[in-house]
């Protein structure tokens, strides 16, 4: 097989025969080179991460009818690398009373709980990090290591308001990971499996056809774990300043905003793997892995431009109607939305395609507009009682 | 050859990233602390108080409805993964089994449990 | 000494290590931190064994549920952070004379068990232990009843925590 056709192989090969030529025992070669290629995917991923800080500014200024950086080389293309060289020679400044280990490892941790995402996502048919299969638990728990990131960043600070925002911001993204965790569950039905190459592959019919509201759901739970606004509660400039990074200067600030920007792409990339088909697209990416890579890169943008379009459009919620929302209307919803998925998929199974996809589609629609029809009573009954004109109360007399 | 060594070369590399960024940051920046620097931050004034938070209860009992939910959804996933070659049977206990956890967050919610203030 | 048992032997002993931290450190915040390294160096334990969906369950419910949880309770009962408090009360001895006896008996169990020397038998190439475990889960011969058991267990468990907490208000 030649280079084009199955990259990784090719050059594994090759650099084992010339590890065992010198002579290396054949397990430690094998740790060797996966140590190399990881070590090149992350650092690819870095390249990408600052431009995802180039792409993030120029977005937003476009969302805010201004032109955002142009000084720096064409289009302001070099605005990121100046940006790095800021961060690193910017003082450290350590908070007086600040819990120094878990000051220190708390970046470091939130920048890792990101990197290790990528061992789960599938490149390419023959390009995927490690073939677990229980890559979607993985996401979680990846996850959760970024959580317990945030809650040492905010208590070792020593700062009330980056302790107040760190325990929002935790709260809100553990709210939210049931109903991730409820869709996630729906493309594991759908294709059998939970790893994240055998849910690419079994999408023959993209899930984002099967299952809409699915989709629809992952985003605003993805979302809300990434921290970003619509719900930023953590982070709200105008109320907790910078929530949990208050403290925080220089590089390891700068290693919680690149993480986040970089958590914000892998959670495009994942919805586009869950829903769209990942690197499938009606057969092309068989032609070369390198094609798949590019389909799978295209698709993680959109998703990310789809995040970044909500960030810049709609206003933060408030936390209470933040987690009412969650465990009132949207885990209840995702919880419905499995059942009847898992209902629907096993009644329909022998029938046609067409039959399936319109019968899957349809049930979710009904499941949404249910939902909506239920909140829309809900809330007019609840401005019935306020608006209801109120009776004269009698005062006494004398 | 288990491939969970590869996860765990993942967590090697993931952690040099920032390791070596922060040390290359740690050996180029200034370092001149003094005492006005190192004052935690409130506004650009003077702190008031000890700085801990009053304990809100709420935070707890979130956290407490999702470990129940966690627990629940991690129990489905094998379910999940075998509904695809199992018949109705397999569904029914399993819609069973949500709902059941239904109704404790029906409970939750009826109870106040769910409010923030 | 293979290379597997090497990495056992750090595993274990970082595991073992952080233990110790958790009810030899002052400061209880630190003490929830170390919980957290015990509870990740037993997941990479399962890792070892080949039991991915443990291992990773493991990381997922422990650390990221109920780690957070024992986080949340210090950190909100704290009036400071450095909170430093006597580290052993008067009984002390009589804990470790129970620990070391503790030891001793299930070190003289396990020396006559002949376990230790064998290999566990390799499965199949086709064994996938989440469908066997689906499989057993939902099958009327299988689990089936534990698991609906199972969710009555976190509802009852749902239902108390919430009965508790509503009294007090």
């Amino acid at each position: 097989m030649s280079f084009w056709n199955d990259p990784l192989k090719v050059a594994a090969d090759w650099l084992m025969g010339i590890f065992t030529g010198w002579g290396m025992p054949e397990l430690l070669a094998q740790v060797l080179i996966g140590f190399l290629g990881i070590f090149i995917l992350v650092a690819l991923l870095m390249v990408l991460d600052i431009a995802l800080v180039w792409v993030e500014r120029k977005v937003v200024a476009r969302f805010q009818d201004r032109i955002g950086p142009n000084r720096l080389g064409p289009f302001g293309l070099i605005q990121p690398f100046a940006d790095i060289v800021k961060l690193i020679i910017k003082e450290d400044t350590t908070p007086g009373g600040a819990d120094k280990v878990v000051y220190n490892i708390a970046p470091m941790l939130s920048m890792m709980s990101v990197l290790i995402l990528w061992a789960v996502v599938p490149l390419a048919p023959t390009i995927l990090g490690v073939d677990l299969n229980i890559g979607v638990l993985y996401i979680i728990a990846a996850g959760a290591i970024g959580t317990l990131s945030i809650i040492m960043a905010g208590w070792s600070s020593n700062n009330k308001f980056a302790l107040i925002g760190a325990f929002r911001q935790v709260a809100v993204m553990v709210s939210f990971e049931i109903p991730m965790l409820a869709t996630l569950l729906i493309p594991t039905i759908l294709a059998g499996s939970m790893g994240t190459s055998a849910i690419v592959e079994g999408q023959t019919i993209w899930y984002f056809l099967l299952s809409p509201l699915g989709a629809l759901i992952f985003l605003i739970a993805a979302i809300a774990e990434l921290g970003r606004a619509p719900f930023d509660m953590a982070e709200g400039e105008s109320e907790l300043v910078s929530g949990y990074n208050i403290e925080y200067s220089g590089m390891k600030f700068g290693m919680f905003y690149a993480g986040e920007l970089l958590h914000a792409f892998t959670f495009g990339g994942f919805w586009a793997i869950m829903f769209f088909g990942g690197y499938r697209f009606f057969g092309l990416e068989k032609v070369s892995p390198f094609l798949a890579i590019a389909i799978i890169l295209f698709k993680a943008f959109i998703g990310y431009w789809i995040i970044m379009w909500v960030k810049y459009t709609l206003m933060r919620i408030r936390i209470d109607h933040m987690l009412s929302f969650n465990w009132k209307f949207l885990t209840p919803l995702a919880f419905v939305l499995l059942m009847v998925t898992a209902l629907m998929n096993t009644l329909l199974a022998g029938t046609p395609t067409w039959l399936y996809i319109a019968g899957m589609f349809l049930s979710n629609i009904l499941v949404g507009w249910g939902a909506l029809e239920i909140a829309r009573s809900y809330s007019r009954r609840e401005r019935e009682k306020v608006e209801r004109p109120k009776p004269v109360v009698e005062t006494a007399h004398h | 050859m288990n491939p969970w060594i590869f996860v765990g070369l993942f967590l090697v590399v993931g952690l040099i990233i920032p390791v070596g960024a922060i040390a290359v940051a740690w050996i180029l920046a200034p370092k001149k602390p003094n005492p006005i620097k190192q004052t935690t931050y409130e506004c650009g004034i003077e702190t008031v108080g000890e700085s801990w938070v009053q304990f809100k209860a709420q935070y707890y009992i979130f956290a407490l409805v999702f470990l129940v939910f966690d627990v629940e959804t991690v129990f489905l996933f094998p379910w999940a993964v075998k509904l695809g070659a199992l018949g109705l049977f397999a569904v029914v206990e399993g819609i069973i089994f949500i709902l059941i956890l239904f109704a404790g967050l029906v409970y939750t919610w009826r109870k106040g449990m769910l409010e923030w203030a | 000494m293979t290379p597997d048992q090497i990495v056992f032997l750090i595993v274990a002993f970082v595991t073992l290590g952080s233990g110790l931290m958790v009810v030899t450190t002052r400061n209880l915040v630190h003490a929830a931190l170390w919980l957290v390294a015990t509870l990740f160096g037993v997941a990479v334990t399962y890792a070892l064994l080949n039991a991915n969906f443990l291992a990773i369950v493991q990381v997922v419910v422990y650390i990221g549920a109920i780690a957070i949880l024992f986080i949340f309770a210090v950190m909100l009962t704290r009036r400071d952070m450095r909170d430093q408090g006597p580290q052993v009360n008067k009984n002390w001895w009589f804990g470790a004379l129970l620990a070391v006896a503790t030891f001793g008996g299930l070190f003289f169990l396990l020396q006559g068990w002949n376990g230790m020397s064998k290999t566990a038998p390799t499965y199949p190439v086709s064994f996938d232990a989440i469908s066997e475990l689906g499989n057993a889960l939902t099958s009327p011969a299988g689990y089936v009843l534990p698991f609906e058991v199972a969710s009555v267990l976190l509802v009852t468990a749902l239902v108390g925590a919430v009965y508790i907490a509503f009294n007090r208000k």
